[in-house]
């Protein structure tokens, strides 16, 4: 006989900290964007101020937020197209082949994906190391007879280092899961193209493409809220510098909340952030279902 | 499949050779440059391989960098880890097997949670761990991401592909549910705890956010905080920074070669169940 108790105590653990550690702090994030809290009220609750809505109304006229609000998108905007496009270039292209040869490559796109954030970004810098003798990259430019490039300290390249370092880093499991839905398309559907007299191309382009509609839209989804969040590259590599250039709002919301203390404040970003994301994941949602009509 | 020549296919796995080298020179160029001296990697004349492999730059982390109680710190978060993979097959398996009030409601709040983006909940559980006075603890470090929804929902897939026969059978026998569970679910779910076990490894090993909030005392510092550490610490020292890149980074690469057919498998995102 099955216990009717017994589920229960299956799922408390894991309910009762989701519960604590990710549905109730959006409360208490909620709360206290309406309040002054700091480090002061953390040890005396009673200086706590209520503010209404001024923490919404002062990061709105925040310079840096506006600044990181832009960054962020200029990462969604430059990062998402291109880490699909080389995910599914190269799931594609790894599909092509049988041979261990092929496999091992898949093995090859991976490892950037599961490799310490912080160790690799410390590796980038040193590539990215504007000083010729140190930096590779500057290195191998200046053999072509490339003038050394301030790949993070030019404020109008150093979005761009970043986005590099982050395309390399998101190929890897986006790459996975296209090879995995591409296995299962009927081998029957390009016979048959290919009896049509199908070319290549147009075998990748009708039938390649349609098939992989689900999985392309549940990397786009997935991967405009990681980047979204984009915080641990501009962490680690740049500050968010040179002059706020590689700011992004995640970051800005961690630098409010834990260096500044300005747990109010940094609440109310996240909030912001919170909106955005909802609604850019519902926008995505509703333009696949137009496109599925 | 789309059908290929022989000599297109040369040319992809050429295209492709050239592309994973472009890919993989970070690391390369990370672990030759461990093994040189930092006098060698600022000096004008630059080398492919090191001029004299030096062990030198390991030695210091370890020696001088406090490298070894970051390490142990690191394995006792990734072991922590561990609890929180055997609470997710827990409730993946109550999911599956088991009808209860409010079963739906409940796992979509459970998928609900993977919306949350972590900037949010950051600030309101530090400030929760340290009411109940958890920072600069294990515990504080590992509790607020012990148990995910990805997870939970994984081994309810996996737990739903089995036939509830199976279970019925022990229970005909007299078997308790926990017995169930333990002794005929569990060893059942090998497959999935291998996938499960691995990223839980990776995780833990990886992990950085939360170490570095909770712990604002050194000697809770894992590896990744006190990498970063370092990079603040000897900006110039750049030998010394991909030395402690390199220990960061090479065991997982090597996990993962071992474990990759595992690892692969697990992202069939569309699989029929």
């Amino acid at each position: 006989m099955k216990s009717k108790k017994a589920p229960y105590f299956f799922i408390a653990p894991a309910i009762i900290l989701l519960l604590m550690f990710s549905i109730f702090p959006i409360l208490i994030a909620l709360l206290i964007s309406f309040t002054d809290m700091s480090l002061a009220g953390l040890a005396d609750y009673s200086r706590i101020e209520f503010l209404g809505l001024q923490n919404y109304q002062n990061i709105l006229q925040d310079n840096v937020f506006i600044q990181s609000i832009t960054n962020t998108l200029f990462y969604v905007l430059f990062g998402v197209p291109l880490v699909i496009l080389f995910s599914l270039t190269i799931a594609i292209l790894i599909n092509m082949g049988k041979t261990k040869y092929f496999s091992f490559m898949r093995v090859v796109f991976y490892s950037p994906s599961i490799t310490n954030i912080v160790a690799v970004a410390i590796v980038w810098a040193f590539l990215f190391n504007p000083s010729e003798s140190i930096g590779l990259i500057n290195q191998m430019l200046s053999t072509v007879g490339i003038q050394p490039i301030g790949w993070l300290t030019n404020t109008d390249v150093s979005k761009f280092s970043l986005v590099i370092l982050a395309v390399w880093r998101g190929i890897g499991i986006n790459m996975l899961i296209f090879s995995a839905a591409l296995q299962n398309i009927p081998k029957t559907m390009y016979e048959a193209a290919e009896l049509d007299g199908a070319t290549k191309w147009e075998q990748i382009w009708h039938i390649t493409i349609p098939q992989l509609k689900f999985s392309t839209s549940f990397v786009t989804i997935t991967t405009i809220i990681g980047w979204l969040q984009f915080f641990e590259e501009p962490f680690v590599m740049t500050d968010g510098g040179p002059l706020n250039s590689t700011m992004s709002v995640a970051l800005f919301i961690y630098r409010n909340g834990f260096q500044n203390n300005q747990f109010g404040y940094a609440a109310a970003g996240s909030l912001l952030l919170f909106v955005v994301i909802i609604a850019a994941t519902m926008i995505q949602l509703r333009l696949q279902r137009r496109g599925q009509n | 499949m789309i059908n290929i020549s022989k000599k297109l296919k040369i040319t992809i796995g050429a295209v492709l050779g050239l592309w994973g080298l472009v890919t993989v020179i970070p690391f390369l160029w990370m672990i030759l440059s461990a093994f040189k001296t930092n006098a060698e990697i600022v000096s004008t004349q630059p080398n492919l391989f090191p001029s004299e492999w030096t062990l030198a730059n390991f030695a210091e982390l370890f020696q001088r960098l406090n490298f070894d109680v970051y390490l142990v710190n690191t394995a006792i978060i990734t072991l922590l880890g561990f609890v929180g993979l055997f609470l997710n097959a827990m409730a993946g398996f109550a999911f599956a097997h088991y009808d209860f009030k409010f079963k739906n409601f409940l796992f979509i709040l459970v998928l609900a949670t993977m919306m949350i983006p972590g900037q949010v909940t950051m600030i309101p559980v530090y400030l929760l761990l340290n009411q109940m006075g958890l920072t600069n603890t294990y515990l504080g470090i590992v509790l607020p991401g012990l148990t995910g929804a990805f997870g939970i929902f994984l081994f309810r897939q996996f737990f739903s592909s089995i036939s509830e026969e199976f279970f019925e059978a022990a229970r005909l026998d007299g078997a308790s549910d926990f017995y169930v569970f333990f002794r005929v679910a569990l060893p059942l779910s090998k497959p999935i705890i291998a996938v499960q076990g691995i990223l839980t490894f990776i995780a833990g090993w990886n992990s950085f956010l939360w170490p570095l909030i909770i712990a604002n005392d050194q000697s809770f510092y894992t590896l990744s905080v006190g990498l970063q550490l370092l990079q603040g610490q000897h900006a110039t020292n750049f030998a010394l920074q991909m030395a402690g890149a390199a220990f960061m980074v090479v065991p997982i690469l090597i996990i993962f070669i071992i474990f990759q057919k595992y690892i692969l498998s697990g992202f069939n995102i569309s699989g029929g169940k």
